[in-house]
């Protein structure tokens, strides 16, 4: 009697289970956040290890183990190699069992995940990549971009330059789908604002060498170099520019972006004076100064990029999301992250639109001279913000397909 | 102005000038590496780290010693070619009787080792140098800007590489090198410690990458990557000179700095192709290189 008693009991719990999981929907069990981005190679600082860190430090403040959610964190490097990239998803998809790919920068690597990823139904959150194409023509039912894109860094940043008389451009372009959206992006601001395109050079990605591009610069007199490039292909156009006198000789910089990371592998003493635009700086409020601390307790004292701050605000944000839908369908729950608002410490309140697009306010920021700079990683100073709904495209300027 | 394929003249001579500044680079880089192949029979793959590990230990030696960058130039080349003497010492001189590839394979993975530390210890995005405060600001010279140090880079490095020719093809010491490589069981029966020799050189070969670095470190970041790339680039300008040829080797560096700068004005996007084009050129036309000798 008692052992019927038991394997009726065992049943019915076996039976809640099932019911539990026919609802719940979660594949396997599991939720697993696959951290695709670039671990060996000039974007590794601003995004690579840094964003695992911020996904899993999202997932703690998610309380998900409190909440009986299993969730892991995988990554992975993609070389900057969209073939590389595109097969990683696809393996993670088809095998690990992936439910959500974050960060990619690389825009190149991020326009092939994002296809893939439409075709498997599952979710991606796009926080390194920059091309506005992924809000545009590329648009996905499946993805959402969050941080930052072409678009706000060319209008952020290509308008205050031109309103200040900055007219005449000269592009130092990276040779990829990124470098290609940035420049034609800041190229249509600058036009508008009545400037002038009067030269543009295409240079390979991870280019150590910037002299003969700089030269070709400085002999087109434009008023501004506008470099369309990230990371160590920024630094170092910057550092040289500084030696081969750009600025020296009456022509400005503008670099359309740029990170903390970058500020600090320059120094101030070059770096000073830069503006650019973002749209996260660590030491804005308590919460963003609380984060930063403890990102870089581990991290080797690096502070966080505004896309660790986009990795680990997305990632909060999907986790609710599943939550509400009790259920890991990237579809659904890309949908249901897209009707609820967003809230979290790092970007305060804001929304996705019906294109992907995440809203949140912008900032054109200046670099800090060294003699203003109090503390490390004290860089930057915040010259405006732009408010959330001017600081991305308007929703009906993209020629997204979802947009009705 | 007048112009040649619609660039103005002027502006091409800033360019061939610039071209020959990045050789400068490429010609000691290939010289240490063609020292070592034809003095060791080794294919160094470990040449991009050791540049690095120059360029760190000259930033270390600044920032921790505070140390400025003329000493660097000595003792950056000195401590990492120390290294280079361990290295040798303890793994190369295992593999001088078996084929090249077990020689290309240990060195290309120490190459890999020693970036993978380096990038886990400081990252990628680099650390900053600066120009040595002598050498800040530049000359006008009325078609570009040349900076001080660009022009000293250049004058340096031909100094290093014609004095390094000067010694193994003119000297007695490099007569030795060179017999020894030849026949190293009659050298030795004449009292030359041979061994010896070849674990100095090998030492050089590493000091003059890391004397490179140095010289790298105020124009590029301080990067543990700064190698990786270039050493591609260094064996297809080691290639394109002919295995071994000292000489082949300083010309072709600064002749493919100076083509990759003209394709940097007329076809931007093929600069980091370029080098390997001619490459395939000219092993299809001269396999033995432009400068090598058939054997």
């Amino acid at each position: 009697m008692k052992t019927f008693k038991r394997s009726l009991m065992a049943a019915a719990t076996a039976g809640v289970l099932a019911a539990g999981s026919a609802n719940a929907q979660i594949s396997d069990g599991v939720i697993k956040i696959g951290v695709l981005s670039d671990m060996s190679s000039l974007y590794t600082d601003l995004a690579g290890v840094g964003s695992v860190l911020a996904a899993r430090l999202a997932v703690e403040d998610f309380g998900a183990a409190k909440k009986g959610m299993k969730v892991e964190i995988l990554s992975a490097d993609h070389q900057n190699k969209p073939d590389v990239g595109s097969s990683v998803a696809r393996q993670w998809y088809d095998v690990d069992k992936v439910d959500v790919i974050v960060d990619t920068p690389n825009s190149g690597v991020a326009l092939a995940v994002n296809q893939i990823t439409k075709d498997k139904g599952k979710a991606f959150l796009v926080s390194g990549a920059a091309s506005s194409d992924l809000t545009g023509k590329a648009c996905s039912p499946n993805t959402i971009h969050w941080t930052y894109d072409t678009w706000m860094l060319a209008n952020g940043t290509g308008s205050a330059i031109v309103k200040t008389g900055g007219d005449s451009w000269f592009f130092l372009t990276a040779d990829y789908a990124f470098g290609h959206a940035l420049e034609r992006d800041t190229e249509a601001v600058v036009l508008k604002g009545g400037g002038k395109v009067l030269g543009k050079v295409r240079h390979p990605l991870n280019t150590q060498d910037f002299s003969s591009f700089l030269l070709q610069a400085q002999a087109s007199k434009a008023k501004i170099v506008g470099l369309a490039n990230a990371g160590g292909d920024t630094t170092n156009s910057i550092k040289q520019a500084a030696e081969f006198g750009i600025v020296k000789g009456g022509q400005n910089l503008a670099g359309l972006l740029v990170f903390i990371t970058d500020v600090h592998a320059l120094g101030l003493p070059t770096a000073q004076g830069l503006i650019f635009t973002e749209t996260f700086y660590w030491d804005m409020n308590d919460q963003t100064r609380a984060f930063a601390r403890r990102f870089a307790a581990s991290n080797k004292g690096i502070h966080p990029t505004m896309i660790h701050a986009g990795v680990y605000s997305s990632v909060l944000h999907y986790l609710k999301a599943v939550e509400a839908t009790k259920g890991d369908d990237g579809t659904k729950v890309i949908a249901q992250m897209k009707k609820t608002p967003t809230d979290d410490p790092l970007f305060g309140k804001g929304s996705i639109r019906a294109d992907g697009r995440k809203i949140h306010p912008a900032y054109l920021v200046e670099v800090k001279k060294p003699s203003e700079s109090k503390a490390p990683w004290d860089y930057h100073k915040i010259r405006a913000t732009i408010p959330a709904e001017q600081a991305f495209r308007p929703l009906a300027d993209g020629g997204c397909p979802l947009v009705k | 102005m007048t112009e040649i394929l619609g660039v103005p003249t002027q502006a091409l001579f800033g360019q061939l000038l610039i071209g020959l500044i990045n050789g400068s680079f490429y010609a000691m880089l290939s010289l240490g590496l063609a020292v070592i192949f034809g003095l060791l029979n080794i294919i160094n793959f470990t040449h991009g780290a050791q540049y690095m590990m120059g360029a760190f230990a000259a930033w270390f030696l600044l920032n921790k010693a505070g140390i400025g960058y003329w000493w660097s130039l000595l003792i950056a080349p000195l401590a990492v070619g120390l290294t280079g003497v361990v290295v040798e010492r303890t793994m190369l001189a295992r593999l001088y009787k078996l084929d090249h590839l077990y020689g290309l394979l240990l060195t290309f993975g120490l190459a890999l080792v020693i970036q993978g530390v380096f990038r886990n210890e400081f990252g990628a995005s680099g650390l900053p140098y600066r120009i040595p405060e002598e050498l800040t600001g530049g000359y006008n010279l009325g078609f570009m800007f040349l900076p001080k140090y660009r022009a000293w880079v250049i004058v340096a490095s031909v100094v290093v590489c014609l004095a390094t020719w000067y010694v193994i093809e003119r000297t007695k010491l490099g007569a030795y090198l060179r017999a020894a490589t030849e026949n190293p069981a009659l050298v030795q029966s004449f009292g030359v410690n041979v061994p010896r020799m070849i674990t100095l050189t090998y030492g050089f070969g590493v000091g003059l990458a890391a004397l490179a670095g140095v010289m790298a470190a105020p124009i590029y970041q301080v990067n543990p990557l700064m190698g990786a790339d270039l050493i591609i680039v260094v064996f297809a300008v080691v290639v394109i000179g002919g295995m071994g040829s000292i000489m082949g080797s300083i010309v072709t560096g600064f002749l493919l700095g100076i083509v990759e700068g003209l394709t940097k004005v007329f076809y931007p996007e093929a600069s980091n192709t370029v080098i390997f084009v001619i490459m395939v050129i000219v092993l299809i036309l001269r396999p033995a290189g432009l400068f090598g000798r058939e054997r």
